[in-house]
């Protein structure tokens, strides 16, 4: 009878693990399509397993403590006055730090190797894809190939791809889970995010912040393609006798829509993505939001900001100061973007 | 006339509200009607909205709290049911523009008049009883941070019945709150409720930093103060400096939103990333003004309950100062994902983790005071028991979001819910019921039942992991944050299984609430006539249950830490002998009342462009507070002959009972 | 410690009232450190923005300098005159008081009428708040500080009025001390405004 209950007990325990293998299998984070994604998976893992060298002890003593000292217990040790002992505080402090020391060097590491801005090495050349947050519906742009599509996203397996990001409305933010990082999408800003898938398949990609009433709709098929079909979509969506120019086919796309059927447009106005980039700057270069030339003077009031309140609340001012230097990195990349733009080389940030 | 305000505003087509209008006006006038009835009305005004003794208002901040977290929580089950409900391709019965209120007020709410007004309301209740005071630095002002916060809680009612509530998500990112992307008056309402509760938030963090640093009784050194006071010294410090912060880019967005102009618009040079940064310079350091004190709470209970001194006391001050600091820095983990370089998101990742140093170390002397004690598991007790695992494995969760590259897929994704609900469910939740249990007795003169306290914290412990243990799992499958519905059938499983949680949850607050009905029913039983019902350690268990509105009728003197229990140790010797004296007290007062309903006004009339009541309302304020300025009456003593028949009935009680 | 001292009784009184005013100024020091964290990310705003002029008019077209030295010197003269009238306070001489704090209130009514006279200006020249983010951040800045500025001249008033009906009391003592801090605050932070925001935006 109790080996019978033991077996049941096995049993229970073998389905639950099972399950949760299950679960991993179809899980977009834990079974990645692409480098990225594998590499932060394995993050995720790797910091989950350091965090359990603290946590597991932590549960198991509140467990065992509370119920070993609780009052009704006359055998257990009971000394009201014992409150220090520098063995345990040595100990409590030390382990901690070692595990955050450890988890501090990986997040230096893994900030670097896989920030986002960051191209990725490979063989192939890196395909550029320009992504558009709209209300509410994505619009990519293909310079490359001169077309767009809106909800459909297509591009070969093993080809690195920068998504250039940016929104024609609210703050919203590209994702695609299998393949890794995501990043937000602003109006008037560009940012970029280098992925790559490793296996043929249509994953599922979304906006992740929230951005009004569509957003829940906001989604989106990504098909990683052979190279061949890849062309052959290319194809198809050069059939569509659908163009996008700007302004005219462009505000009228991104006119307010829910659930926004996919489009294809076999032609677009040519710098169409700079030209919504811009649209908010709306007065040329010169009087733009953030863009790097600005960047030198920005330092200059950040630190008077700082002297002028020393005295006052430090944490204040330091965090001013932060603030400058957090801006002023969004702000840098696009430096390297305005370059882009006016026909320098780009070069992309890496490490800030 | 009425500005943008018509008929139209009241939403006669959206049966859920009507119906919850109804029976909040049918409640409502029941309420009115009794309070009518039995002649309450003069007592209620001068017994408690015009008193300014620390520990009613202090009960008053808890009553609205507890209110408030009805609203919020029947939002969190509204949220969980649709979305149990809409998966593959089906709408739920909520559309977009409702749901999206309801994500909004259930943050907004639980934050702003559930979590807040625990905390402040502890502090009130606890502070100046724990560091030997008669009342705080300034009791007019707390009166008024209180009706700040209680009219803002009524703006946010009022608009569930008047107009809309913002659908921007709790912290409002620009620019989807400003005008062109939010026209309605739903952002108004959340930026009015914030400017009027935040000012007296501001008011109040002052208010118990000026009274923790300047009326702490005799003998009682910084570091002979009780943790809960430290850890409320804390988080006024953040208060003082972070709040401001809320109210200065609230404005901004304010004056976006009404005279056009462009902080934070997508156009004519405003910058959004600005208000995500600013918004999170307040935001993160308001999740700690949240924690600390419920880390104050679990170190008095687990000390008390385990009858031994906390463990490593210096330790834990220092830990709490090092967190007060370090939250300072770490803001910009909330928005990894904007796109900073390589090594700005690294410093912040690698700040936000070294915060869990000091909190590691405090949960660890947590347990160590357990260490060689003798524990009685109390309620407070499997609060606080829940808490530490419950709140470990958040920080865990915590940590890893702090890791930037793995945030870039976390990020945004029911992974963020499911981690601040461990944290503040398992934190800050836990911690103001175990508080609650622990301090009911100072409050009301008798202790809340028992049996139904564990089955309350049974319920929350279970509920909390059946809804929220789901979300982690669903945010590996890519699941995020505030949608309405979506596409993929396989999560509804999870979907509903949350969504049971969420029951359970619900029972525990029932559990709560027959708590509270048994308790006050068998209170004659439960009476606590020695003041000190747990055999606790700190001064506020030195004085009688309830409090005398004075405190104490002769201030106490400090020696040590626990100087309460080391007194009891010694002896029972007291100053028996020595003369009662005239007691110097703050008169009640109108004032806080009065400009707070003024500020209502004013805060109805900006939502609804009514610009002659908004006059009005500004006027009022302004008047009446010249008013009080003029008032000179504010204070009297209380003769000793009264303090000394006070005392005595207290000990004829003690003598009865022994 | 207010309370601590009162078992003393009714002799005591003098001294529980100056320890109750030592909190309160204690208080309003903390409150204008909250006031100035209000100012802090005011500040940072416009340091963000100040080039976001979306093709307007940038610092260099629209300040004059001279105009806003006198300003500067109006507010400056002020603090001056406030001191003064607090040491008057501290000889006990309520005239002199009443005197210095009439010519405080009319500097600094004087320095927000030019104040309201520049915004006018540039409002009526086409370059309101409304116009760019940078002159969004330069008017909040600029006129959240004349703001204070009316507080602190309606505060003014009122101890004025106090002074003539109630005299110097330990009530009205510690308010002309809160007042005086505030009045010297609000300099302070002018004179971050006029090196940061005028000063380095003409140079």
């Amino acid at each position: 009878m109790r080996q019978h209950t033991l077996w049941r007990r096995r049993g229970t325990l073998v389905l639950v693990l099972l399950c949760l293998l299950l679960t991993g299998c179809s899980s977009a984070l834990l079974d990645p399509k692409g480098q990225v994604g594998i590499e932060q998976r394995s993050l995720i893992l790797t910091s989950f397993g350091l965090m359990l060298i603290v946590v597991i002890p932590v549960i198991a003593m509140t467990i065992l403590f509370g119920w070993r000292y609780r009052r009704s217990n006359s055998v257990a040790k009971y000394l009201p006055d014992w409150a220090h002992s520098n063995w345990i505080e040595a100990a409590v402090w030390t382990v901690p730090c070692l595990i955050i020391a450890v988890l501090a060097f990986l997040t230096w590491q893994t900030s670097h190797s896989l920030d986002p801005h960051k191209p990725l090495e490979s063989n192939t050349a890196t395909m550029e894809i320009q992504a558009v947050a709209l209300d509410w519906k994505w619009l990519f742009i293909y310079p490359e190939q001169g077309i767009a599509s809106v909800n459909e996203l297509a591009f070969p397996v093993d080809t690195p791809v920068r998504f250039r990001v940016s929104s024609g409305s609210v703050m919203n933010a590209f994702f695609i889970p299998h393949l890794g990082s995501q990043i937000y999408a602003m109006a008037g800003m560009d940012n970029d995010v280098h992925l790559v898938a490793d296996k043929v398949g249509t994953y599922p990609g979304r906006s992740t912040n929230y951005s009004g009433a569509g957003f829940s709709g906001m989604t989106f098929e990504a098909h990683v393609t052979t190279p061949a079909e890849f062309d052959e979509w290319v194809a198809g969506v050069r059939a569509s006798s659908e163009i996008l120019t700007y302004p005219e086919g462009y505000s009228e796309l991104a006119k307010p829509s829910e659930y926004h059927p996919v489009e294809y447009f076999s032609a677009v106005s040519p710098e169409l993505y700079e030209s919504i980039l811009l649209s908010f700057g709306g007065h040329g270069a010169s009087g733009d939001v953030g863009h790097g030339e600005h960047g030198g003077h920005r330092e200059a009031p950040g630190d008077a900001l700082h002297e002028s309140h020393s005295e006052v609340n430090e944490l204040e001012s330091a965090s001013s100061a932060h603030h400058q230097a957090a801006i002023g990195h969004v702000t840098n990349q696009h430096a390297s973007e305005d370059r882009a733009m006016s026909g320098y080389p780009t070069s992309v940030e890496a490490g800030g | 006339m009425f500005g943008k305000l018509t008929l139209d505003a009241i939403p006669y087509h959206e049966p859920i509200i009507m119906v919850v209008a109804a029976f909040m006006a049918i409640g409502g006038i029941a309420l009115l009607g009794a309070l009518t009835y039995y002649r309450k009305w003069g007592w209620l005004w001068h017994e408690w909205f015009t008193s300014v003794d620390h520990k009613k208002l202090g009960i008053m901040y808890f009553v609205v709290a507890l209110v408030m977290l009805l609203r919020g929580f029947a939002d969190a089950i509204m949220m969980r049911t649709q979305l149990a409900m809409a998966a593959g391709g089906a709408a739920g019965y909520l559309p977009p523009e409702h749901y999206d209120q309801i994500f909004t007020a259930h943050g907004v709410i639980m934050i702003f008049f559930v979590a807040m007004p625990m905390v402040i309301g502890l502090m009130n209740l606890v502070v100046p009883l724990q560091i030997g005071a008669r009342d705080v630095a300034f009791p007019f002002l707390n009166n008024l941070s209180f009706w700040l916060f209680a009219v803002s809680a009524v703006l946010v009612n009022i608009s569930l019945v008047v107009g809309e509530f913002a659908k921007t998500g709790w912290l409002a990112y620009a620019p989807l709150s400003g005008i062109e992307f939010s026209p309605g008056v739903g952002v108004d309402y959340w930026i009015w409720a914030l400017q009027i509760s935040g000012v007296g938030t501001t008011l109040t963090g002052i208010n118990f930093f000026v009274t923790i640093l300047k009326m702490r009784t005799k003998g009682m050194t910084m570091f002979r103060m009780p943790i809960f006071t430290w850890t409320s010294l804390c988080a006024n410090v953040l208060i003082i400096a972070s709040f401001p912060i809320l109210t200065a880019t609230v404005a901004l967005l304010t004056l976006d939103r009404y005279f056009g102009m462009h902080f934070f618009t997508n156009d004519f040079g405003g910058n959004m990333m600005m208000y995500v940064n600013l918004i999170w310079a307040w935001g993160h350091p308001e999740v700690y003004i949240l924690i600390l004190p419920a880390f104050g709470v679990f170190s008095e209970v687990i000390a008390t309950f385990a009858r031994k001194r906390l463990f490593g006391y210096n330790t834990m001050v220092w830990a709490t100062v090092a967190i007060t600091l370090l939250s300072f820095i770490v803001w910009l983990h909330h928005f990894f994902t904007m796109g900073a370089g390589a090594n700005v998101n690294a410093f912040f990742g690698i700040m936000t983790m070294i915060i869990a140093i000091p909190t590691g170390v405090k949960v660890f002397n947590w347990l160590f005071t357990i260490f060689r004690g003798s524990l009685e598991l109390t309620s407070p007790v499997l609060w606080t028991l829940g808490f530490i695992i419950t709140f470990t494995l958040g920080g865990m969760t915590g940590v890893m979001l702090a890791v930037p590259a793995a945030n870039f897929v976390l990020h945004n994704s029911l992974f963020v819910i499911a981690h601040f609900h461990n944290v503040i469910i398992g934190g800050v939740v836990f911690g103001m019921m175990a508080g609650l249990t622990y301090w009911f007795p100072k409050a009301f003169g008798f202790t809340l039942s028992e049996k139904w306290g564990k089955r309350s914290f049974w319920c929350w412990f279970i509920g909390f992991y059946v809804a929220f243990m789901p979300l982690y799992v669903l945010s590996f499958f890519g699941a995020v944050r505030r949608m309405q519905s979506y596409a993929n059938p396989e999560w509804q499983p999870w979907m509903i299984l949350a969504w049971v949680g969420a029951v359970i949850i619900m029972m525990g607050i029932a559990c709560t609430i027959i708590q509270f009905w048994v308790s006050i029913r068998d209170r004659k039983q439960n009476a606590d006539i020695t003041g000190d019902p747990w055999h606790g350690r700190t001064l506020e268990w030195s004085t009688s249950s309830p409090a005398p509105f004075y405190n104490f009728a002769r201030l106490p003197e400090v020696g040590d830490i626990d100087s309460f229990w080391s007194q009891k140790q010694r002896s029972k010797e007291q100053l028996e002998d020595a003369p009662y004296t005239d007691i110097h007290m703050p008169r009640n007062t109108v004032a806080g009342p009065i400009i707070s309903v003024f500020a209502l006004v004013l805060g109805f009339a900006l939502v609804w462009h009514i610009w002659w009541l908004a006059a009005v309302g500004a006027l009022g304020v302004v008047a009446s507070f010249l008013a009080r300025v003029f008032n000179d009456d504010i204070d009297y003593y209380v003769p000793a002959a009264e303090v000394e028949r006070i005392e005595r009935e207290h000990q004829q009680r003690l003598e009865a009972q022994a | 410690m207010a309370t601590d001292t009162l078992h003393h009784g009714a002799v005591a009184e003098p001294h529980e009232h100056h320890d109750a005013s030592g909190t309160k100024v204690f208080g309003f020091w903390v409150y204008l450190m909250s006031d100035l964290v209000i100012f802090g990310a005011l500040f940072a705003t416009y340091a963000v923005l100040m080039k976001g002029t979306a093709a307007g008019p940038t610092a260099a077209d629209i300040f004059e300098l001279p105009f806003v030295l006198v300003e500067t010197f109006l507010l400056l003269l002020s603090s001056f005159t406030f001191g003064m009238g607090v040491l008057a306070m501290n000889a006990e001489r309520i005239g002199q008081v009443k005197a210095w704090l009439a010519v405080t209130f009319l500097l600094g009514a004087a320095f927000v009428g030019m104040e309201v006279y520049e915004f006018q200006h540039l409002i009526h020249q086409g370059n309101g708040p409304d116009q760019s983010a940078f002159l969004s951040s330069f008017f909040t800045l600029v006129g959240t500080h004349g703001v204070h500025v009316t507080v602190g001249l309606v505060w003014i008033l009122v101890m004025l009025i106090q002074l003539t009906t109630k005299g110097l009391t330990p009530m009205t003592r510690p308010r002309i001390v809160c007042l005086s801090l505030f009045w010297h605050f609000l300099d302070i932070v002018w004179i971050c405004v006029f090196s940061f925001v005028y000063l380095m935006g003409v140079l």
